[in-house]
């Protein structure tokens, strides 16, 4: 037989996205360091002077305590504004699969909420959301992106 | 669309040949086998037109596959004209074609395009195959994609898989805000269409059998839960009802049931829904995410992923959740666990020390084989003959944040042969579709 011996690789064309993002979120930036007059009790105030996110660790839902203290001043401001209800967001960094990562959003959602409730935060007020590996907080393919991307966020609504 | 395109083929002649030629595509780094495949003829109107890009499917198709090697027809010294008559063989033995496609097309009284082919072995000087298929000439595409499956099938022995479609997440915008939509197209990238219009994070999107209706996740009023998307109505419906999230969707493979991850107070549980019946079971009641579930082909068993042993791990499960059993047990985390259409190989993600991979194995663990890697590759899907997988790539340039881009690629079960799947934005979480009924 005179097969002909071929390459069977073809030459993988990688291409690059050209688009411009900027390094910091938009959308869930809770930093609030441009908040200039935040009306006591609202959603900027949280933000601004309280702190809307705790960090986790790699494939981790326990909170640390770092994350502890975080919440605790969250559990005063909602006490102090016993009328604020709120949103917990689970995130993920992006160094696992989708569908796994839903689930693990969801636990830190959970690890969150369980705090609040424990520390006296009425369940009614706090609903929790998981967005997996799909809404990352900062960009960029580090141990320091991905570890503020692993979080679990806060929401006044 | 598909639906109304009735393709009715009609066996010409089929001999049965001994020492035929044959691909044996059980082994890796396979030698492409050249195939010569003619111009199809046709005499009057646009017929010749389309003679010639029904050949030019064919033959992208079979390449694409790494299994064959069309010739450049200008090295052909039998002309189509001649051809039509009667192959001279020894003209095609001398530029090195093992086998032969011929074909015509003509455009019946009746308005349907008639498309006739026949598969020659060079050497052997016998037809291989002949059939003809009716349909309308706007569906010519579909059976150039039939009759490449007909000469994949004849000379590899396997079932063949061109003529299917692909649904994928179609992504642009920057990755803090990044828009998604359902996205869909033939298997060579070919009418492509949007499914959804991308107000709404839509993730994971898989065919039903009938490839009528797409399940997947979407995040609809910030709400993540499971629903159907019935492609030809463009109508959608929420799968349960369920308090918490549902996620993680596939059909099984008679298509009346859809099994999934339910949440259940912030703990991940696999439910399956008969969408006949409209009742929902669990099947796992663990305090680990247990997700990412897939039926074997006969339905008697589930893949899934769970983190129940400490990290996360493949297991197989009886369908009515029974005997739950680690599969996975190599160095690292595996995930997206997905059954073979064949039965014989679960292709998954694996994880470890910082690199992704796309692997196989046995449903019973054993046989671990690793194909392609990369900084992250994710979420295999098998073509319908169990032969070849298709997945995503994320890459970046170099250390430059917000660079990623997402691709898709094909990869031949042996490893050989990964190719990317152009697309016309960055693209994800594919999902092959059976052959088209």
């Amino acid at each position: 037989m005179k097969l002909r011996v071929l390459s069977l690789f073809a030459a993988l064309a990688i291409l690059t996205a050209c688009e411009t993002a900027p390094t910091t979120t938009g959308s869930d930036a809770g930093k609030g360091t441009q908040v200039k007059q935040a009306a006591p009790g609202s959603k900027e105030d949280f933000i601004a002077n309280v702190g809307d996110r705790v960090f986790f660790d790699y494939d981790k839902s326990d909170l640390r305590a770092d994350a502890k203290a975080q919440l605790d001043k969250q559990v005063e401001w909602l006490k102090k504004y016993p009328n604020a209800k709120a949103l917990v967001e689970g995130h993920c960094d992006e160094r696992g699969t989708r569908e796994y990562n839903f689930g693990l959003g969801e636990r830190r959602a959970k690890s969150v909420v369980e705090y609040l409730k424990a520390k006296g935060v009425a369940a009614a007020r706090v609903r929790m959301v998981s967005y997996g590996k799909e809404r990352p907080a900062v960009l960029g393919s580090n141990d320091a992106s991905w570890a503020q991307n692993r979080r679990g966020v806060t929401v006044v609504e | 669309m598909l639906r109304k395109l009735l393709i009715m083929g009609l066996m010409l002649f089929a001999a049965p040949a001994m020492a035929e030629v044959r691909i044996d595509i059980t082994q890796g780094n396979v030698k492409p086998l050249p195939v010569a495949i003619a111009d199809f003829q046709g005499a009057k109107g646009n017929e010749g037109q389309l003679g010639l890009d029904i050949s030019r499917v064919i033959a992208a198709d079979l390449e694409r596959s790494g299994l064959f090697k069309p010739i450049d027809k200008r090295a052909f010294i039998q002309s189509a004209e001649s051809l039509a008559v009667q192959p001279r063989f020894g003209d095609w033995r001398q530029i090195n074609a093992q086998a032969l496609v011929q074909g015509r097309v003509e455009v019946q009284p009746d308005g349907r395009l008639r498309t006739e082919f026949r598969l020659w072995d060079v050497y052997a000087e016998q037809q291989m195959i002949g059939q003809a298929y009716f349909t309308s000439p706007t569906n010519w595409r579909r059976v150039a994609h039939i009759v490449a499956d007909a000469i994949y099938k004849r000379l590899t022995g396997e079932d063949g898989y061109f003529d299917t479609q692909i649904v994928y997440v179609a992504e642009s915008g920057p990755m803090t805000r990044r828009v998604k939509r359902l996205a869909i197209m033939d298997q060579d990238g070919e009418n492509h269409k949007f499914l959804t219009d991308g107000s709404d994070l839509v993730v994971t999107p898989r065919f039903a059998p009938n490839l009528r209706e797409i399940t997947y996740l979407s995040f609809y009023r910030n709400t993540p839960r499971v629903y159907i998307l019935n492609i030809d109505t463009g109508r959608r419906e929420v799968v349960g009802d369920f308090p918490g999230m549902t996620y993680a969707p596939r059909f099984s493979s008679d298509g009346n049931k859809v099994i999934m991850s339910v949440s259940v107070d912030g703990n991940s549980e696999i439910y399956e829904m008969d969408l006949r019946t409209r009742r929902s079971q669990r099947l796992t009641d663990h305090p680990s995410i247990d997700t990412s579930p897939s039926y074997s082909p006969d339905g008697s068993q589930i893949t899934f992923n769970s983190d129940r042993g400490g990290t996360q791990q493949l297991y197989v499960m009886n369908s009515d959740g029974s005997n739950a059993r680690r599969i996975s047990f190599g160095d690292g985390r595996y995930g997206t666990p997905v059954w073979s259409p064949r039965g014989d190989l679960i292709a998954f993600t694996k994880m470890k020390g910082g690199t992704f991979y796309i692997g196989v194995m046995r449903p019973d663990g054993s046989g671990e084989r690793l194909l392609t890697e990369g900084y992250l590759v994710e979420a295999p899907t098998w073509a319908p003959n169990g032969r070849v997988l298709m997945f995503f790539r994320q890459s970046q340039t170099r250390g430059k944040a917000g660079s990623d881009s997402f691709k898709l690629y094909s990869i031949d079960l042996t490893g050989y042969n990964e190719r990317q799947v152009v697309t016309p934005m960055d693209a994800s979480d594919p999902a092959w579709s059976p052959l088209i009924p």
